[in-house]
């Protein structure tokens, strides 16, 4: 009996909750990475090589994502080349039965590793943009010479053939060169872009006031984009993460909390998302401990918001709470102060005005120096 | 303040006599864990039913969709006007989503 309750999943209130199953995993091999954009997705504390998951655990944790229900995998990091057992890595999720989408700078892969991979059965490619021309991404992306080195790496997947996304990061700094972004994706026969307007957490955090982009840029931003997609229909689709500090409703984030996604961080932690060890309290499972299956289902983290039970007002009664899961946990965190806070960039929250007040301010700043990313010194 | 558009459809992205194929990169594949069949393709798993695995399994990169919507009329015994508008509309959402190819008689195309 008491080991029945135990078993009984429950979010962070108590109330019972039921985990479905993944559709997709984050790996992210590995925290290093020759470039320092300023709004890197990776936590402000980083991994060292030291901590990383080997290759055969990779293949265990392919293996055991797969039996959950796992389909597609994003092989990711960091950089994943910076891994030489990346083709390897790559080899095991094939095995495993998953669809490997490979997320990268295209820096450090020479062509002979991309021909390997090839042969290690990457099913599709994204490469990340920083800008247009080198003056601009190389100064965003912190690494002289990146332009330069996308350019060779985006022909060489154009050769083999692979499927090409590319993913543009938009913020203040090259959001009006936005329609050439769009351009260059095409010109590189990519089938995919997805613009995404950086996510303010960790080190995108840290630079907001170089970052933010104005009210102006998001409405011609969301113009460029509508023009876009009329204009390249069947030809190329243009996915776009709008800047949520203007929109009227949050984003629906992961799909909801422990919903249909999963990360798992260089070192085997596995996270609801990429972000949530910013919410200070949540205590994360890791692979070398407990399999991947067992964390999914019964672990606190992600059956902490699982449901709707755990809101509270205005998403408690609020007809959305199915549709955006009351937006962004870690947001909330960041910027209520409390993870279980409806999302402030809502028009909803009582904390709406104050965020938009500042998101106005610091789009303002005359400010436009970064802080990269970087390891800290003996990392 | 402008007046919203009438809603227009937009028109289809394949006709009869276009061949239809899955390109790299895009492969059928059975979901074993929720026993459902899917379309995988870069960053996306599409749960199929029936009817759109009986019409992505006819994709041969050979035969045209004239020719796949006779073949599918007379083996579930219907008529073929609504079969060829079931995949045009079908082959359309998917050509819009770059998760299906098309390619002319002359085998021209992307």
């Amino acid at each position: 009996m008491k080991d029945q309750l135990q078993q009984q999943p429950r979010d962070l209130d108590g109330s019972p909750v039921t985990p479905g199953l993944p559709m997709a995993m984050l790996a992210e091999i590995t925290h290093r990475c020759p470039l320092a954009c300023p709004y890197c997705s990776n936590p402000v504390e980083l991994t060292r090589a030291a901590q990383e998951l080997t290759a055969d655990d990779w293949g265990r944790v392919f293996r055991q994502a797969a039996d959950l229900g796992v389909l597609q995998v994003h092989i990711s990091g960091g950089e994943p080349g910076a891994r030489r057992d990346l083709a390897q890595i790559v080899g095991h999720a094939r095995d495993a039965g998953l669809y490997v989408n490979l997320i990268t700078s295209g820096i450090g892969i020479t062509r002979d590793r991309l021909e390997d991979l090839d042969r290690a059965g990457v099913d599709h490619v994204q490469l990340s943009l920083q800008g247009i021309r080198p003056d601009m991404a190389d100064r965003i992306s912190g690494h002289p010479g990146s332009w330069d080195k996308k350019m060779g790496f985006a022909s060489w997947v154009r050769d083999i053939g692979f499927p090409l996304t590319i993913n543009a990061v938009v913020h203040r700094q090259n959001l009006e060169r936005l329609p050439d972004m769009i351009a260059l994706a095409e010109n590189l026969g990519a089938r995919r872009i997805e613009v995404a307007t950086v996510q303010f957490h960790g080190w995108a955090d840290l630079n907001r006031r170089a970052l933010m982009p104005t009210r102006e840029q998001a409405a011609a931003a969301r113009q460029v984009v509508n023009d876009a997609r009329i204009r390249l229909r069947g030809r190329m689709v243009i996915d776009y993460v709008p800047a949520d500090h203007h929109a009227v409703y949050p984003k629906a984030c992961m799909g909801g909390w422990g919903s249909t996604g999963l990360n798992v961080a260089p070192d085997g932690t596995v996270l609801p998302c990429h972000a949530a060890q910013s919410i200070p309290w949540m205590r994360f499972e890791n692979v070398r401990d407990r399999p991947l299956g067992e964390i999914w289902r019964l672990s606190d983290s992600f059956n902490a918001f699982r449901g709707t039970a755990w809101m509270a007002e205005p998403c408690r009664s609020c007809d959305r709470k199915t549709l955006d899961f009351g937006g962004c946990r870690c947001q909330a965190m960041a910027l209520a102060g409390d993870a279980r806070a409806t999302d402030p960039v809502c028009s909803l929250s009582p904390l709406h005005a104050q965020v938009l007040a500042r998101a106005e301010t610091d789009a303002q700043a005359d400010a436009a120096e970064f802080i990269y990313r970087r390891m800290k010194k003996g990392e | 303040m402008t007046a919203q558009p009438a809603r227009i459809v937009p028109p289809p992205l394949i006709g009869p006599d276009d061949i239809p194929y899955l390109p790299r990169g895009v492969r059928l594949a059975c979901d074993r864990v929720r026993g459902i069949r899917v379309l995988q393709a870069p960053e996306r798993a599409m749960q199929l039913d029936a009817i759109g695995d009986a019409i992505l399994g006819e994709l041969d990169g050979a035969r045209s969709m004239g020719t796949i919507v006779a073949t599918l009329a007379d083996r579930y015994n219907a008529p073929p006007d609504q079969i060829a508008g079931d995949v045009r509309d079908f082959l359309t959402g998917l050509i819009e989503r770059r998760m299906v190819f098309v390619r002319g008689q002359n085998g021209d195309g992307p």
